[in-house]
This record gives C-alpha cells, structure tokens and sequence, in this order.
C-alpha cells in the first residue's frame, strides 16, 4: 500500500508540471503580445509598459516560466486588472461559494442517479429500464444554461415560488440561501445524475449476472437483500470513483451557471473575468481547476484501492 | 463453367457480409438511433439551404416587431430588435453544426495521429505524450476552451479551434489505448514479419480496425462541442453578432425572459434536439459496432 502511494504520489509531480508549461505556453505561443493581452482592455502605452516590467515579460522565456513558478509557490497567482485585487485573493472569496453550491449539486446527482441506476438495472428492458434511460439521455444533451433559463421561467417568473437570483451564504440565513442555491445545484447536478445513472447501470448489471450473486440467490436470500447488500455494495466502489471523477463536469458547468443566478462563486469569477479580458483572472482559474482535479483524482484512486481488498496487497 | 452447370447451387455463392454491411443493419434496426440521424440530416440540409428556406433576413432589424409573440408572420416570434427568430434559427444551425463537425475534426487531426505515436512506438515517446495528455484532461472540458478562446480572440472560428484543442485529449488518451489492445494481435505480428514498415503497419493495420471506436466517440464529441459552442457563444467568445447563434440567442434571451420568453425557448429546444441526435446516433452506433454483441 505504501508502495503504491509513493507511486503514484511520484506520478503526480510530472502530470502537474506538465499542467504548469500548457498554462504558462497558453499565453506564450498563441499569436499576439502577451503583455498587451494582460493588460486587458487598457491601451495605455504606460501601463502596457508597466505589466511588461512587473511579469517579466522582457526576459528569456525560461526564466519568465521559472519566475511564474516560484511566485504561484508563494501563493501568488498574478493581480486582476478588472477588480484590481490578488486573484489568490479572489479565488478564495468565491471558492466557498462554489462549494455549497458544488454539495448540494452532487447530493442531488448521487439522490436521483444512484437509484435510478439500480432501478433500471434489477428492472431491465421494462418501462423502468427505458424511463431511465431517456432521463440518462435527457441530461446529458440538455445544456446546462437552458435548463436554468426554464426552471427560473416557471419556478421565478411563473409561480413565483423561488428567488431567481440574491444569494446569501449559509451561515447568514439557511432558508434563503437554500431556495437561492437549489435551482442551479439541481441544473448542476442534472447532467452528473445522468451520467452515474449509466454507470450505476453498467456496474449492477454486471453484479447481477455474477457468481456470487447467484449463490445469494440459490441459498434463499430475499431478493431485496441480494440487489442491495449483495450486488449493489460492490458495484457501488467504482460508480462513486468515476463520480468524483465528474469534478470537472461540475466545475465547467459552474461557469454558466451561477452567471444565469447571479450566484457570486467561482463559474461568475471566470465568465466575468473572460468577458472584462482579465488574463490574470482566467488564468489562477484554470490551474487551480486543474490542480483540484488532479487531487481529487489522487483521492479517488486511493479510495478505490481500499475499498477493494484485493488491490490492497 | 461446366461446375457451375453441373452444381447449379454452386453457381452463385452467397456473399459474405461485409462488417460495415453488418454494422449498417444493425444501425438501421435501431430507432434512437435512426431517429437522430434524421434529425441531423433534417438540420444539415436546413443549414445548407438557409437562404432558400428562411423566410426573413436574420439580421434584418424591424422597430416595428420588436418582441412580438410567434404569429402567422412570425412563427416562431421575434427578438428585441425585432429580427425573425425562426430566420435565426435557421441561420444558427450553421454555426452550431459547423462548429462540431469542425472541432472534432480539428481533435481527430492532431489527436489520432499522436496517440497512434505514443501506443505504437511506446517507451519515453509514449511516457511524454501521456502525461500531457494527463496535464490536458485535467484542465476542465470547457474552462479549457473558455481560457484558449479568451486568448485566441473571440469569433467563430477561434471558437471551434478552442474545442477542437480541449477535445484533442481525449482522442490521443483513446487511440492510444485501442492502438495498445491492437498491436499484439496476430494479424499485426504477421504484418510484421512479412515486412511491413512501421508506418504501413500504423496506417493499414491497425488504424483500419480502431476506426469504430473513433467514429462512436467523434459523434458523442460533436454532441459535447455543439454545447461547448453555445457556451461560448453565450459567454460572447463565440459567434459575433449580430451573425445567429443559438448560444448568444439565448444570453440576450435571459434578459427578456418576463416579456418575451419565447425567445428562450427555441435557441435552447434547437440545442437540445441536436445534442440529443448526436448523442442517440453514437449510442447505437457503439451497439452497432461492438464486436461483443455479434
């Protein structure tokens, strides 16, 4: 076990540089100068000139990256020009938000997805099987932003039972904040059931035509008891990896999101940040999405490893 | 000739059938699957015959119909500056279809080769293009693209290279592990031990027989780009306007969704019904091609 972490904790190490180059590159090899395109929207001769200086752009490329670099390792992430703040500073003001935001979503996939998963797979080929199927279907073609344009139409404009827009966090007021946050956690969370709808499927259906379930079977045990302790604990462990996995389904989903809600988390910072032309902004963005990926996926890997005993040794 | 005469059942062989035979009829036994490549072909020939078909200008203004509800003129109803939403519609179809068939053949183009690179040779060529591709992947799908548009200036076509580049990942991670699975089969060993150069046996061994599985995930691929497209159409980093697109149709529809919310509605059902088709022709294509079902 502790060979296999060390393993696989070394393979982070050239994964995340590689992720460090493909950032700092983004900027450096498309066409166009990259002070000009940090500066934003400021054409100021002064001011282009003061952001050439301040990122170094004067200099070798090497020595630009190994600068970058030893500054995101102090926890700097470069200064937004449109809210004239560190976007270390930013980040952490709107990851919170996302995160709410991001629970309730996955509760909501895990909710509907997981049952409906099994449901289709012990009812196979019934109208249960093909009414999951199509709500599978259904998720994953419907974009995300018009689901939520639709649900604030009938739940906002047309019954008026829920706030449109005006989060407030948590802590402050749970009930408001709760009816602010369920539409766009239920729009996010939507396309994830679906997709661990279909892998819920895949693994039970596989469980079911098992040994080891025929033998539960054979020895008389209630069928209920052989779909969900026999069958659905072991096809749940990779179901749940590959849902973590969907991280980053969740986080390209935010984006448009909490732009249609107003909800002032990390999906608003990036879509505001791209439409302001904020370099800086856009990209701490997608390195620390990309960093939380890589973690999560490190996470789930692990977890995987122990929740099954036989890649333990 | 005199066999044939002498053994009339001989004369004519039944043909075999051919695997792409095989694949076509399973394909065409399968309604989701049919009914989306109706609905993609319903969509391609509105997109070719837009100017014969529309029947109004898409960027035509009228101060006169601003927001008017869908009528006996006006189908579909009209926008905010008074423009015939269902000439947009028509108009949109190119710019969401052009962008999927052109991204996924952008992610084809450079991803295919470099995985066919990395699962064949192996070695430290294979150890390279692998953890970039892991560096890829791990940047998500559309903040990606969102990031390479933003730098690569916002229109169209920079659009459709940003998620070309975001999905080209997923073709060098796929055609890498197909290549893998392939090359120890005895059909490529015997190509090799007659002879064959490594870039023959790439190009007219293995490739041939990965093509399904590329073909299954470039029509799911164009199913995600069409919505990464409208995404950033939405955002304003796509299609320009006052050019359609349905991404963009549905952001200013957000702001008129009290007074006028059909111009929500068909931006985002033309999104959906193209999605749906792509991504219905690729499940059956996958049952149609799997060698397991046979």
């Amino acid at each position: 076990m502790l060979t296999f972490l060390a393993k696989r904790l070394l393979q982070l190490v050239p994964t995340l540089f590689f992720v460090s180059v493909i950032i700092f590159s983004l900027l450096h090899l498309l066409p166009g100068d990259p002070a000009l395109v940090m500066a934003g929207e400021e054409r100021d001769l002064a001011v282009i000139e003061q952001v050439r200086h301040q990122y170094h752009l004067d200099e070798p490329l090497l020595l630009q990256y190994l600068y970058w670099v030893d500054g995101l390792l102090h926890g700097d992430l470069g200064r937004s020009i449109r809210w004239s703040d560190d976007v270390s500073h930013l980040i952490a003001r709107t990851l919170p938000v996302t995160a709410q935001l991001a629970m309730m979503a996955i509760v909501i996939a895990f909710a509907i997805g997981i049952p409906a998963g099994i449901v289709s797979a012990v009812k196979k080929d019934t109208a249960w099987d093909y009414g999951a199927n199509i709500f599978a279907l259904w998720g994953i073609s419907t974009p995300n932003f018009w689901l939520g344009i639709m649900l604030i139409f009938l739940f906002s404009v047309k019954l008026g039972w829920l706030p449109a827009s005006g989060y407030v966090p948590l802590s402050e007021d749970w009930k408001t904040s709760l009816s602010a946050t369920i539409m766009p956690a239920f729009v996010l969370g939507n396309s994830i059931a679906a997709i661990l709808m279909r892998h819920t499927r895949g693994a039970m259906l596989q469980a079911l035509s098992s040994d080891y379930v025929r033998t539960a079977r054979a020895k008389g045990l209630y069928e209920r008891t052989v779909v969900l302790k026999h069958a659905m604990r072991n096809a749940l462990t990779p179901v749940i990896t590959l849902g973590a996995l969907e991280l980053g389904t969740l986080l390209s989903g935010t984006v448009l999101t909490e732009q249609i809600f107003s909800i002032p988390g990390f999906g608003k910072l990036i879509f505001e940040a791209a439409f302001s032309r904020d370099y800086a902004v856009v990209q701490g963005v997608v390195l620390i999405t990309a960093t939380a990926y890589i973690t999560l996926n490190f996470v789930a890997d692990i977890l995987y490893v122990l929740a099954n005993p036989r890649l333990r040794s | 000739m005199a066999d044939a005469t002498f053994f009339p059942e001989h004369a004519q062989v039944e043909a075999v059938e051919t695997p792409l035979r095989r694949a076509c009829r399973r394909l065409i036994r399968r309604k989701g699957a049919m009914f989306g490549l109706a609905v993609i072909l319903l969509f391609v020939t509105v997109a070719l015959f837009a100017p014969l078909i529309s029947p109004f200008d898409p960027i035509a203004q009228s101060y006169t119909q601003i927001r008017r509800p869908p009528s006996d003129l006006h189908w579909f109803g009209t926008d905010e500056l008074g423009r015939d939403l269902l000439a947009r519609i028509i108009y949109g179809a190119r710019a969401s279809l052009l962008a999927g068939v052109v991204s996924v053949s952008i992610a084809l183009g450079i991803g295919v080769p470099i995985g066919l690179a990395a699962g064949y040779l192996g070695g430290m060529i294979d150890a390279f293009l692998s953890r970039v591709t892991d560096a890829m992947l791990a940047c998500p799908y559309l903040i990606f693209a969102i990031a390479l548009a933003f730098l690569l200036g916002p229109n169209l076509t920079n659009a459709m290279i940003a998620i070309g580049i975001a999905t080209t990942p997923i073709f060098v991670r796929l055609t890498r592990g197909l290549v893998m699975a392939v090359k120890v089969e005895d059909y490529v060993e015997a190509a090799r031990a007659i002879g064959n150069p490594r870039w023959r046996i790439a190009l007219k061994h293995i490739l041939p027989n990965i093509l399904p599985s590329l073909l299954v995930q470039a029509t799911l691929s164009i199913a995600a780009a069409i919505i990464a497209e409208a995404s950033l159409s939405f955002i304003g980093l796509g299609q320009q306007p006052p050019a359609p697109s349905w991404g963009s149709m549905l952001n200013a529809a957000q702001r008129f969704l009290v007074n006028a919310p059909w111009m929500a509605v068909w931006p985002g059902l033309a999104i959906f019904l193209t999605v749906l088709s792509f991504n219905l022709l690729g499940d059956g294509l996958r049952d149609a091609l799997d060698p397991k079902e046979r």
